[in-house]
């Protein structure tokens, strides 16, 4: 070490490079002006869950949920609640009549997400869910929830190619199984 | 609370303040909302003058029952709570929790998850360490500016958590036997890249504060460790090498590939704040060390085994202790599994920070009441981690 007093003027020096650098640098400027200017977040950035619909005519009939409550008993925090629909005779109509989560209370770990066994339930990664009350305006309902398929592409288009193959096999699949049993098996069912 | 004084000790006088006028001693209370103490912690101080004569941490008002709360719950369950333990360390929280895990059901993890692994833990020490000298700093009161320079490093990386992981803190990255997801070929690239340049900043961050003369005077010869205790009290992590005791569980265990890495340990010799701050910068260069070879050696392979189920996940009836080595120190599980086996019938943490608070007392004694807001600083608590 030098004369004393060194060490002060070193830390001015680094100080002033920073300083005048943040004009120049981009490196050295890292605030952003939101909400004027808004980061783009990464694909695989997940805050809440949603829930996944094929056809955009019928979303109520086309959700891949199945109400089968596997994400409700896994759920770390328990935010979950879901209630099976029912027709007039009590058959279980294999779709949920209640679909709440409480975001209050939702964690994003994403373990709905992966256990869930018919790709129903992904994350979203809108962050702007402030609300003016603290109770029931945080509880999402089913209608809040259903969102299509070609948002979840939108939003995540990696994942999503993925998850469309699969759910196309598993449809060819199924198709090739049934064929075999059916009188005629339809033209151009294989692929 | 602390106890009242005895009349005795009440008078009693901080050496070379005989003949002067008679004063009682007096009791401060510090916290448990006070910015200085890292969180919700209170730390109730006799002074007499402005000298430090007794010190009480008190902790619990951060407790959220997170012992109770995973022996209620599956297995995989616990992993997203391990994430809040020590909210700026979530990677390698989870290390230690699937780890414990592992050992307790017999999981091999593949090559990859491993490296994997090493990467993010390396990447999570160095953030913690920049944060932490920040934080230190600021107790010392150089407001904001070294902080922010180490915000400025830790946003990079946590870009880099939320690009693979899909969360900055809450990372919940790791499974057991493996990690959640792999790392792309361009996440790879933003950590060589962050790897490559971190070196300049840490340079930078030397220049500023290093060789200050101001620096100097507030932090060496304050809070004073000595080896005997160190050991005693079970302290680990950066604070028991800062006072000379060569601890490192990455070196004595090997968990991971760790052995297969070439690094150095450390070691201080005074153990004062000064020692503290700079072990925790040399641990950082070797740090960086660690993921150059990391991510170089970095072999293909799948990145979870393909075994482990992630539902109905059950272990066979026995105890397991997993500990890695965490930022702050030796970050331990110890799990016990009944009957069933569907989630832990004793679920214990060994928290490197509550452990190492334990001996604030002693570092504080003698020393002026704005010495303990940097030895407290210094030690490196979450509070998250202290209160569980």
């Amino acid at each position: 070490m030098g004369f004393i007093g060194k060490g002060l003027l070193d830390g001015m020096v680094v100080t002033a490079r920073n300083f005048v650098g943040s004009y120049f640098d981009k490196e050295r400027l890292v605030t952003v002006q939101y909400p004027e200017e808004r980061v783009q977040t990464p694909e695989n950035s997940r805050t809440f869950p949603f829930l996944v619909y094929d056809d955009n005519k019928n979303p109520v009939d086309t959700m891949r949920c199945v109400a089968c409550k596997i994400c409700e008993t896994e759920c770390p925090p328990q935010c979950i609640y879901i209630v099976m629909d029912r027709d007039e005779k009590g058959k279980p109509r294999q779709r949920p009549k209640v679909f709440d989560i409480d975001t209050s209370v939702c964690m994003q770990c994403q373990i709905c997400v992966e256990v869930c066994p018919f790709d129903a339930i992904k994350m979203d990664n809108d962050y702007e869910k402030s609300r003016y009350g603290r109770f029931d305006e945080l509880v999402e309902h089913l209608p809040d929830l259903l969102k299509s398929n070609e948002y979840y592409g939108r939003i995540k288009p990696t994942e999503a190619t993925v998850v469309d193959a699969k759910l196309k096999a598993e449809k060819e699949k199924k198709a090739k199984k049934a064929a075999p049993a059916g009188a005629k098996p339809p033209t151009g069912s294989k692929s | 609370m602390i106890q009242p004084l005895t009349e005795e000790k009440q008078f009693t006088r901080t050496p070379g303040s005989e003949g002067l006028i008679e004063t009682q001693t007096l009791e401060v209370s510090i916290g448990p909302q006070h910015p200085s103490t890292h969180g919700v912690f209170r730390m109730d101080c006799v002074l007499d003058g402005e000298t430090v004569v007794a010190l009480k941490p008190v902790m619990g008002y951060l407790h959220r029952n997170h012992e109770q709360l995973a022996e209620r719950m599956a297995w995989l369950g616990s992993m997203p709570y391990t994430d809040r333990l020590d909210y700026l360390n979530s990677m390698s929280n989870n290390w230690a929790y699937a780890l414990a895990v592992e050992k307790l059901a017999g999981i091999k993890v593949p090559e990859h998850a491993e490296y994997l692994r090493v990467i993010m833990s390396e990447l999570t020490r160095i953030l913690n360490h920049s944060c932490v000298i920040g934080f230190m700093l600021q107790d010392l009161g150089a407001w904001g500016t070294p902080l922010l320079y180490a915000f400025r490093e830790r946003e990079r990386i946590l870009d880099l958590f939320e690009a693979v992981s899909g969360s900055r803190m809450m990372c919940n990255y790791m499974r057991f036997g493996g990690v959640r997801v792999d790392m792309t070929s361009k996440d790879l690239a933003v950590a060589k890249n962050i790897v490559s340049r971190f070196p300049r900043f840490l340079d930078e961050f030397e220049m500023l504060l290093t060789g200050n003369e101001v620096l100097l005077a507030r932090m060496q010869r304050i809070g004073i460790l000595p080896k005997e205790l160190a050991i005693n009290a079970s302290i680990s992590g950066p604070m028991a090498r800062a006072s000379g005791v060569e601890y490192d569980v990455r070196k004595i265990d090997e968990y991971g590939v760790y052995g297969r890495l070439d690094f150095r340990v450390p070691v201080g010799n005074v153990g004062d704040v000064y020692d503290r701050y700079y072990i925790r910068v040399l641990e950082m260069r070797e740090s960086i060390k660690i993921l150059q070879q990391a991510l170089h050696d970095i072999p293909a392979g799948p990145h979870v085994a393909p075994e482990v189920k992630l539902r109905n996940f059950k272990i066979p009836p026995g105890d397991g202790y997993g500990r890695i080595e965490a930022p702050k120190g030796e970050l331990g599980f110890y799990l016990v599994s009944d009957e069933g086996g569907k989630q832990p019938y004793r679920y214990h943490v060994r928290p490197p920070s509550f452990i190492n608070l334990t001996t604030l007392e002693d570092m504080c004694l003698g020393h002026k009441v704005a010495d303990v807001v940097i030895i407290l600083g210094s030690i490196d608590i979450v509070l998250g981690e202290v209160d569980r």
